[in-house]
């Protein structure tokens, strides 16, 4: 028996809402309810998603085919960007650049934290603590309209004279402020799209923290918490803190390209030769330590909610609770802390001193331990398991030893005195992809099929779901494995030659680290081909997938499953109570092998 | 399911929803300033020794106006107080002293932002003159009896110019750090009450005329952004309040509590806002 059920939503609201059913305006573009919310956010992003990765498949082409025109986009790349952007259908250094600068960008900001946290965030969090909503709707509301235009204002940067922002998701001064003589450039759009995007995290993050703080049921203490909530806690907490220098950062920066100013900008600075007109006196290692700040932590802000996800899917699909729930917490926690004191690892290469090396290295040492316990945790709770291979564990299980591969590939990274080496190489390329893209990436996708059934009463189906993970596994390591060797062989990255100035001839000539590039390009749209079953399959188990049988098909503890399918405005009829932890699978004597934390008796 | 706590406190916190909002907002707009008050600490500390505008890239001292000020740090201080009386007139369920006390705290704010308006005035009119011998003065001009704004040495010479009279700052003891000792002559102008020095320039004698405006030095590209954000703080802060001071009425007779609360949100803003200038003022005024 469920006691957390709702019936249809005949009941009372307080005057804030309206009364009857909401018009077309009100219930799909300005709605307060986060689930419409998380799917807004949901949608919008996988379109940032594709966005980015059409970029990359761009960059790629060019890396392996230098100088020839992009097949099938080429016209249209030229006839949109401008002649001088793409001519004849050829990638320009400067349009690489900026490909390079937006997929960084599009692919952090606008796709894979909006789906994590604005998503999955929005939609499960609320349902999971036993929440009729968010804390405060309308600011939800206000923080995917920011994203929303922030994203659109990055966009429409591709279109003006001089292109999009092309110093690096990173944007360095004083080359972000110099690449563009334009008054209103690329640069330009993508600070004032960072700051609607910095502002509508930040509510966002406001209101996850409140909301987990004050709106959790009765009987729903923190310990019982669903580790996906701890995840999304810390992940808002590190967005609440870290963006406001990053919003800093960005003010001054635009004070620099707009009002002339000279904030990050040397004394003596020299461009083409000339001296600018600037009063001096900057400093460009300012902009790095503010951007880092954030950066870092921000990192972690794509890996947490991804670990989240992939727990909950652990404990569901192995039927036994997860292993260590409070050294996940603790560890969880510790990330949290951490990821704030060890910035400067990106910065080893700017002339600082021995003993803030030493600081930096040997915390960024410390917050490999927490991350070591939740991965190890996690892959202990498979043992003794009753496995089954379903496509979200799929993709959860390989989450584990790529998400591995990366985290290891970071330690030589981390340290200072091989960094030295590494720094600006295909390896940092590698290995920061690995983390992102069969890491965060494969949570995502185990996300969707996952709580697909929730938001849909459908599910998806398996074989595609299974030809997509395969397809997806092979293809990310057939990419970014080749990368740690062109890496410790020496090549640079953001070089829109694919490295033939260095290695195409020469003294160091390697045409086989040439070769490299082929493969990875090859491997690259391998991996478009395999997402093609995956679109189809969302889009066609919308309207024909499965239908549930009922409101629980993973036969799951937590009180997002207790609702009906999908969970109505106000999610639960009468407020749920939580009786137990969030992992009661398979307990000895109990009726059937999982107990619903919301269930009495 | 209606969501809980948004008037009466959760018995485990002891906090209303918004309470919580409020502080975590304030929370990250304490990253905010910290970062912009990080980098003045950076770009002072790395300036070159000595003073601008004799050093190109040096540290000016001295320019700000150290009594409005502080007559301004009082105004903000002042609206803090009358933030928190007219909560504590709704507490006592007495609404017209409420809005007394509101007005008050609005006009101090809007007041604020007046004194600020002319300060940043006298910025716009205020010059640094680079002359080709290589001395430096800062000044105000006076043309035929008026000061112009953002003036170049393209609109001295479009105007036909040939010589330039400047009210030109004299030294004063504020423009050497505490400790430091002056040389005589700004001693003894500093006591003849001398602040200004008439002073005419030949237009072939100058090299390049700028006002203050942030792009003139690092000094006033921080000064600007940091007080201009902080001003847009006061004004969202004014608008906020004066909206609950003079179109509160309704709310307040259907959800007195919920009201008084809003009041005190509203209230730890606004002292955050005040708390923001009470480091402004000591170190970009005083330090």
């Amino acid at each position: 028996m469920q006691t957390a059920t709702t019936h249809a939503p005949g009941h009372a609201h307080g005057d804030a809402h309206a009364h009857h059913e909401p018009g077309f305006w009100q219930k799909y573009i300005f709605s307060t309810d986060h689930k419409m919310i998380g799917i807004q956010y949901g949608i919008t992003s996988l379109l940032f998603l594709f966005f980015g990765f059409m970029l990359m498949l761009a960059m790629r082409y060019q890396l392996a085919h230098p100088g020839q025109p992009i097949p099938f986009v080429g016209g249209l790349m030229e006839k949109s960007l401008g002649e001088d952007m793409a001519k004849g259908g050829v990638m320009q250094a400067d349009l690489y650049n900026a490909f390079g600068a937006m997929h960084g960008t599009i692919m952090v900001f606008l796709a894979i934290v909006p789906l994590l946290f604005g998503a999955f965030g929005n939609y499960v969090t609320p349902l999971q603590i036993g929440a009729p909503d968010m804390a405060f709707p309308r600011l939800n509301m206000a923080s995917y309209h920011l994203f929303f235009w922030g994203g659109a204002v990055m966009l429409s940067s591709f279109f003006i004279p001089g292109g999009a922002a092309k110093s690096g998701w990173t944007s360095y001064s004083p080359l972000a402020t110099m690449a563009d003589s334009n008054f209103i450039n690329g640069q330009t759009l993508w600070l004032v799209g960072m700051v609607l995007l910095i502002t509508s995290s930040l509510l966002g993050a406001v209101n996850f923290i409140a909301t987990i703080i004050q709106l959790r049921a009765k009987g729903m203490t923190w310990m019982r918490l669903p580790f996906f909530v701890w995840a999304q806690f810390v992940t808002a907490f590190l967005l609440l803190l870290a963006f406001p220098p990053l919003e800093a950062a960005g003010l001054m920066q635009l004070a620099d390209n707009v009002l002339k100013t000279s904030f990050f900008l040397p004394t003596g600075l020299v461009v083409n030769g000339s001296q600018p007109d600037i009063s001096g006196g900057g400093s460009p290692l300012l902009w790095q330590h503010l951007f880092w700040f954030l950066a870092h932590p921000e990192v972690y802000v794509l890996i947490l909610p991804a670990m989240g996800i992939v727990a909950e899917i652990i404990a569901n699909n192995t039927r036994k609770p997860l292993w260590g729930y409070k050294s996940l917490v603790y560890a969880v926690l510790s990330i949290g802390f951490l990821a704030f004191i060890v910035w400067a690892h990106h910065m080893y290469l700017t002339g600082m001193g021995t003993k803030i090396a030493t600081f930096f290295q040997t915390t960024t040492m410390m917050i490999s331990i927490p991350s070591v316990i939740i991965l190890t945790a996690l892959f202990i709770s498979l043992w003794g398991g009753s496995i089954r291979f379903n496509t979200p564990m799929l993709f959860a299980l390989s989450f584990l030893p790529m998400f591995g591969i990366g985290g290891l590939t970071g330690l030589p990274l981390g340290f200072n005195a091989s960094d030295i080496y590494l720094h600006d190489s295909y390896y940092v390329i590698g290995h920061f992809h690995y983390v992102v893209a069969p890491g965060t990436i494969f949570g995502i996708f185990a996300g969707i099929y996952f709580w697909f059934p929730k938001a849909t009463g459908r599910m998806m189906n398996e074989t595609l779901g299974k030809l997509h993970w395969f397809g997806s596994l092979v293809c990310m390591n057939g990419i970014f494995m080749p990368m740690f060797i062109q890496g410790l062989r020496g090549m640079s990255r953001r070089m829109y030659d694919g490295g033939a100035t260095y290695f195409g001839s020469g003294v160091g000539a390697d045409p086989g680290i040439l070769r490299l590039n082929n493969a990875i390009t090859a491997a690259a749209i391998g991996l478009a081909v395999f997402q093609l079953p995956f679109i189809f399959n969302f889009f066609w188990s919308i309207w024909n997938g499965k239908k549930t049988e009922s409101d629980n098909p993973w036969d799951a503890t937590t009180l997002d499953w207790q609702t009906p399918t999908p969970p109505p405005h106000g999610n639960f009829a009468i407020e749920p109570v939580a009786h137990r932890g969030p992992y009661e699978y398979s307990v000895p004597g109990a009726k059937k092998d999982f107990t619903p934390q919301g269930q009495a008796s | 399911m209606e969501i809980p706590y948004t008037v009466k406190p959760r018995p485990d916190t002891g906090l209303y929803n918004a309470k919580v909002g409020i502080w975590l907002f304030l929370a990250s707009e304490v990253m905010l300033f910290g970062a912009f008050f990080s980098a003045y600490i950076l770009l002072r500390v790395g300036a070159p020794e000595g003073f601008w505008p004799d050093v190109a890239t040096g540290w000016p001292h001295g320019l700000l106006n150290i009594p409005i000020g502080t007559f301004n740090t009082a105004v903000l201080i002042a609206s803090s107080v009358t933030v928190v009386m007219a909560w504590a007139a709704l507490k006592e369920n007495n609404f017209p002293k409420f809005q007394k006390f509101m007005v008050f705290t609005v006009a101090c704010a809007l007041g604020f932002l007046t004194i600020k308006t002319f300060e940043y005035n006298e910025k716009f009119t205020h010059y640094v003159i680079r002359l080709k011998d290589g001395s430096a003065v800062t000044g105000h001009l006076n043309i035929d009896g008026h000061s112009p704004r953002f003036w170049t040495l393209k609109d001295v010479e479009e105007k036909k110019l040939e010589a330039l009279k400047v009210e030109v700052d004299v030294p004063n003891k504020f423009r050497f750090p505490v400790g430091m000792k002056m040389p005589e002559a700004v001693h003894e102008a500093h006591k003849a009450g001398k602040h200004h020095e008439e002073k005419e320039f030949k237009v072939a004698d100058i090299a390049s005329l700028k006002a203050f405006v942030p792009s003139t030095a690092t000094f006033f590209a921080i000064y600007f952004t940091m007080t201009f954000l902080h001003g847009l703080h006061v004004l969202a802060g004014a608008l906020v309040l004066g909206y609950f001071a003079f179109l509160g009425r309704k709310f307040w007779q259907q959800h007195p509590e919920q009201f008084t609360n809003r009041i005190e949100v509203a209230g730890l803003f606004w002292h955050f806002v005040d708390l923001v200038w009470i480091f402004l003022f000591p170190v970009v005024y005083l330090l």
